[in-house]
């Protein structure tokens, strides 16, 4: 397949079991053939390996087999084609939210006025004009989290990767911030790779849906979402959403209670 | 009145904390004034304050005062100057602190004090065997401390910057570096209070000027006055430039304590 964005081949991750312990097999040889400018979620149990899988991709863990490719080259190491956004809140704390968002465009060498001029777009497009000089302590979840976005996206990376971003946030954040990201989606048409064990939010924000099996974790359901765009919350509650949200409840539910019996 | 953690007003904690002072200051004149406690071993407070004025005005106690501030300093920064890059290395790369830690640990337990004499044989009883003394007494501290810190930064920092497609050498410059940069701040003042301990100590032993100098003088004349209010300036000298260094660092710092 030589129009994929991002490709993993048989790509499987074993921890090393202490001493006498058996090793954990955290991800079974897993292959997944990512398009351009599509939305991936991966749903799964917690402890399922989804999050090793995008740290795979990441290159900020290393599989024991296998190969990850983007646009065709392996993958070694991280680094800026592959933006990402931690569950935990990662704004580095000394630095203002546009020098958060700066980061990146710094690293690279980027001049200061062309530089202004990214971080304002993206200032605005997340919503924080009027935050540009707040230090992250001051910010709210849902704002830390939306900086970290704007940073990660200001890099102009390959794909973003998104390992439950919005998992530490109330509901309503939540909701606010699945339709915000969706929005930037619709508009700048990024490549998407986004973990949740969120079944809801999985239908929501995807192009299609995958669905992992409990540890040892590989991938058990491959579901396109064929719901129309723009899609706003209203969506949620439409007939078509709600079958698929049944049907990989179902699947969800079978993996979880396999996970609880372990 | 008593709930755990419970915080109190600015006033109340203004009032508390001169309060407990005065009590100290009052117990102190009813022993003395009262004549509970002989004046050959503990001189009363007034007393104490006109030996301070003697001491100022009459015997040139501000070149003292000068002098051990002057040693401390120095003996301080030199050790800053070397101990707190090698932290920071140790701190970030593994095989450097594999090499240094075991044995800065060691040398870290070693009293400065105890170097005394030997120092004296090496260096006389100049100002380079006292600038000595608070470099091996503050060194190996803040090299382990410093270490440490940079060692405990945040992973998700730093794998943050990696994604953002910084290099190694800017995860130590962008990351390491500004992430520590408060709890390094807070572990010089930390050594530098320790660092006056040394000075005395020093000055104690092999000294013609500077505050323990000065009380060792006053001790063979028993003027425990004198040594009282050398050892008061040493507390207030202390307190000043603590007082100092908390508001460098959050002039320094202000995402620390927004």
């Amino acid at each position: 397949m030589s129009g994929s964005k991002l490709e993993i081949d048989k790509v499987g991750r074993i921890f090393p079991g202490a001493k006498d312990r058996e090793p954990t097999v955290a991800l079974m040889p897993t292959s997944l053939s990512i398009n351009a400018n599509d939305f991936i979620t991966i749903l799964g149990p917690s402890g399922c390996g989804k999050s090793t899988l995008l740290r795979i991709v990441a290159g900020l863990d290393l599989q024991n087999q296998g190969e990850v490719r983007l646009d065709g080259r392996p993958v070694a190491g991280p680094g800026r084609d592959r933006g990402m956004v931690f569950q935990s809140y990662t704004l580095f704390p000394w630095l203002t939210v546009e020098q958060n968002i700066a980061f990146g465009l710094k690293e690279r060498g980027v001049a200061e006025t062309e530089r202004a001029r990214i971080v304002s777009s993206y200032v605005d497009k997340v919503g924080l004009r009027g935050f540009e000089r707040h230090w992250p302590k001051q910010l709210s979840g849902g704002m830390q989290q939306r900086t970290a976005i704007a940073r990660a996206l200001a890099n102009d990376p390959e794909i973003l990767l998104l390992d439950e971003p919005f998992g530490a946030l109330d509901n309503q954040t939540r909701a606010l911030m699945q339709e915000l990201l969706l929005g930037i989606w619709e508009r700048e048409r990024k490549t998407v790779l986004f973990v949740t064990h969120d079944i809801e939010e999985a239908i929501f924000l995807a192009s299609r849906v995958l669905v992992m099996t409990a540890r040892p974790g590989k991938i058990k359901t491959d579901l396109a979402v064929d719901l129309p765009y723009p899609r706003t919350y209203k969506i949620k509650t439409t007939p078509a959403f709600i079958a698929l949200k049944e049907r990989l409840t179902e699947d969800i539910r079978s993996e979880a209670i396999k996970a609880d019996a372990h | 009145m008593f709930r755990p953690l419970e915080p109190i007003s600015n006033k109340a904690r203004i009032l508390l904390g001169l309060g407990f002072f005065a009590a100290f200051v009052a117990l102190w004149s009813w022993a003395t004034f009262g004549g509970y406690v002989s004046r050959t071993f503990l001189a009363d407070p007034l007393t104490m304050i006109e030996e301070g004025r003697l001491l100022l005005f009459k015997f040139n106690f501000l070149y003292d005062i000068g002098m051990t501030i002057w040693r401390v300093v120095g003996g301080f920064v030199l050790a800053a100057i070397v101990a707190v890059p090698l932290g920071i290395v140790m701190g970030a790369f593994k095989p450097i602190e594999a090499l240094f830690e075991p044995f800065v640990s060691f040398a870290r337990y070693l009293p400065a004090s105890a170097f005394i004499p030997l120092l004296i044989l090496w260096a006389g009883i100049g100002e380079t065997q006292k600038l000595l003394v608070i470099f091996i007494g503050s060194f190996f501290q803040l090299v382990l401390m410093v270490a440490v810190s940079v060692g405990n930064t945040r992973r998700d920092l730093v794998e943050a910057a990696y994604t953002l497609g910084s290099s190694d050498q800017a995860i130590v410059r962008r990351v390491l570096l500004p992430a520590n940069s408060p709890e390094i701040a807070e572990i010089l003042r930390l050594v530098l209070g320790w660092a006056w301990t040394y000075v005395i100590v020093a000055e104690l032993i092999g000294s013609s000027s500077g505050i323990g100098h000065m009380i060792v003088d006053s001790q063979a004349l028993l003027n425990t006055g004198q040594i009282i209010f050398g050892i008061i300036v040493i507390g207030l000298i202390g307190l000043v430039s603590d007082f100092l260094f908390k508001a460098v660092n959050r002039a320094l710092f202000p995402w620390r304590f927004a």
